[in-house]
């Protein structure tokens, strides 16, 4: 399978690659791990006259971990973040997410920023993203912006970013020391995307959830931040009737679509046992 | 579209041949510079039969264009064995656990399986099955691979510990 013809760019600079996305427009599109686009161009579902490859950008790379905030390089791949021992330490739901992404080898390439800027429903970072309240870094012409994950996805590969802006990195806050935080996701096969999937972030005090976060992935045309499931919990000693709300709420804001991976009915049924499970391992890595 | 120089290092040799930007890793070394150990198989970046080990990162090179891989050392099957013909370690596991059958996916699997132990040395049975989970065997023979992969490891650590 060959992919339709282009020019190949590795600017030296993000200011440089901003320039050649502006000059480009429409026509160029920027290249980070691949593993999204370069099956997409294949399919000439994309087909860019203009490859803009963020490789050389070693300011676009990179973990930081503090106590307010982790920062993360567009171009750190999935398989850095599941190695860092201190982002493990700090916010382990990331390690977890990365281990349930593809493959091996996409690993070693795949990025987090490719992986949350792309816009694909099925990608697993951006319900996570959502859940744990991180917003994206955005540089363009006129500057950079930063984009809350729950206000980013508009639908289907469509994103608040514009067309002559990078996404640089990815900005979360610190989750509590004690907080407990699951992904959870049904596949087919290693390397599939998610018939369904669940993120949940919560934190404890005396056996009462303080605070709690729900977000799905692919059971609807862009990850979902559900907040009313968040809001079930939160006050709640996670007793049953409180999951069970919650995930009544994760089942009501599901939209699924029937396809190869299931009917929309079981599709989103699915969504509500993802978010119990969710839950109840939160519930155990929770300090209470 | 113009072509344009790709150089890079395969199998420790310094390379230069002339590919479209569309050129895709695998069609280069396949095709441009004869080494024909990475198997084109699914081409949809599932099956792990094109792999091969690029700067340190097992990568599937129908994946990636040639020119992304400029500059970068890569190292394919070929690049295993010794220059008299020797069987690397790994190889060899695949020989004596009879860890290929037909042998298509056999250079993806070894390659693979060269990064993983070069991570993990001493891995479980899971943690090789986790490793080797982008690679798959259509024969259906994964018990005999992880038992050579295994075999690999044990060898590799027992000639590590005879040298200390």
């Amino acid at each position: 399978m060959i992919t339709g013809a282009f020019d190949y760019h590795r600017p030296r600079s993000v200011d440089d690659a901003i320039a050649l996305l502006s000059q480009h427009g429409d026509e160029g599109r920027v290249i980070a791990g691949g593993h999204s686009l370069v099956p997409m161009m294949k399919l000439r579902l994309a087909a860019p006259s203009h490859l803009i490859d963020l490789a050389a950008l070693d300011e676009l790379k990179g973990i930081a971990v503090a106590d307010q905030a982790i920062v993360i390089g567009a171009m750190t791949t999935q398989h850095e973040i599941i190695a860092d021992q201190a982002l493990a330490a700090r916010c382990p739901i990331l390690r977890e997410t990365a281990a349930l992404i593809a493959d091996p080898q996409v690993r070693y390439c795949g990025t987090l920023g490719g992986n949350v800027a792309n816009g694909d429903p099925g990608n697993d970072m951006p319900a996570v993203m959502q859940c744990l309240g991180a917003s994206y870094r955005l540089r363009g012409p006129n500057g950079e912006r930063s984009v809350a994950a729950r206000d980013f996805y508009e639908a289907a590969y469509f994103t608040a970013r514009a067309d002559d802006e990078i996404l640089t990195a990815v900005e979360i806050p610190t989750p509590a020391a004690g907080h407990g935080a699951a992904y959870e996701k049904q596949k087919r096969k290693v390397g599939d995307y998610a018939t369904a999937a669940a993120a949940v972030m919560l934190t404890l005090a005396g056996g009462t959830c303080e605070t709690a976060s729900v977000a799905l992935t692919n059971v609807g045309e862009t990850p979902l931040f559900v907040e009313a499931a968040g809001q079930a919990l939160a006050g709640s000693g996670l007793d049953d009737a409180a999951v069970t709300a919650a995930v009544e709420a994760a089942r009501a804001a599901a939209e699924p679509v029937s396809d190869l991976r299931g009917p929309a009915d079981y599709r989103r049924h699915l969504a509500g046992v993802m978010v119990r499970r969710a839950v109840e391992r939160a519930r155990r890595r929770a300090a209470a | 579209m113009a072509k344009t120089a790709v150089s890079m290092t395969v199998n420790g040799r310094a390379v230069e041949a002339l590919a479209e930007p569309r050129t895709l890793l695998i069609h280069f070394l396949r095709d441009q510079l004869g080494i024909t150990g990475p198997h084109v198989g699914c081409e949809t970046s599932h099956c792990g039969a094109c792999t091969v080990d690029i700067d340190g990162k097992s990568v599937k090179s129908c994946t990636l264009f040639a020119v992304q891989a400029q500059g970068a050392e890569v190292l394919t099957v070929e690049g295993m064995a010794g220059a008299d013909g020797t069987l690397s370690v790994i190889q060899e596991g695949f020989m004596q656990e009879h860890g290929l059958q037909c042998g298509y996916c056999t250079p993806g699997m070894i390659t693979r399986a060269y990064r993983l132990l070069q991570e993990t040395p001493n891995p479980s049975e899971e943690q090789i099955r986790w490793g080797l989970s982008g690679n798959l065997c259509r024969c259906t023979g994964y018990q005999n691979i992880v038992k050579a992969v295994r075999y690999a490891a044990e060898k590799l650590q027992a000639q590590k510990e005879a040298a200390e």
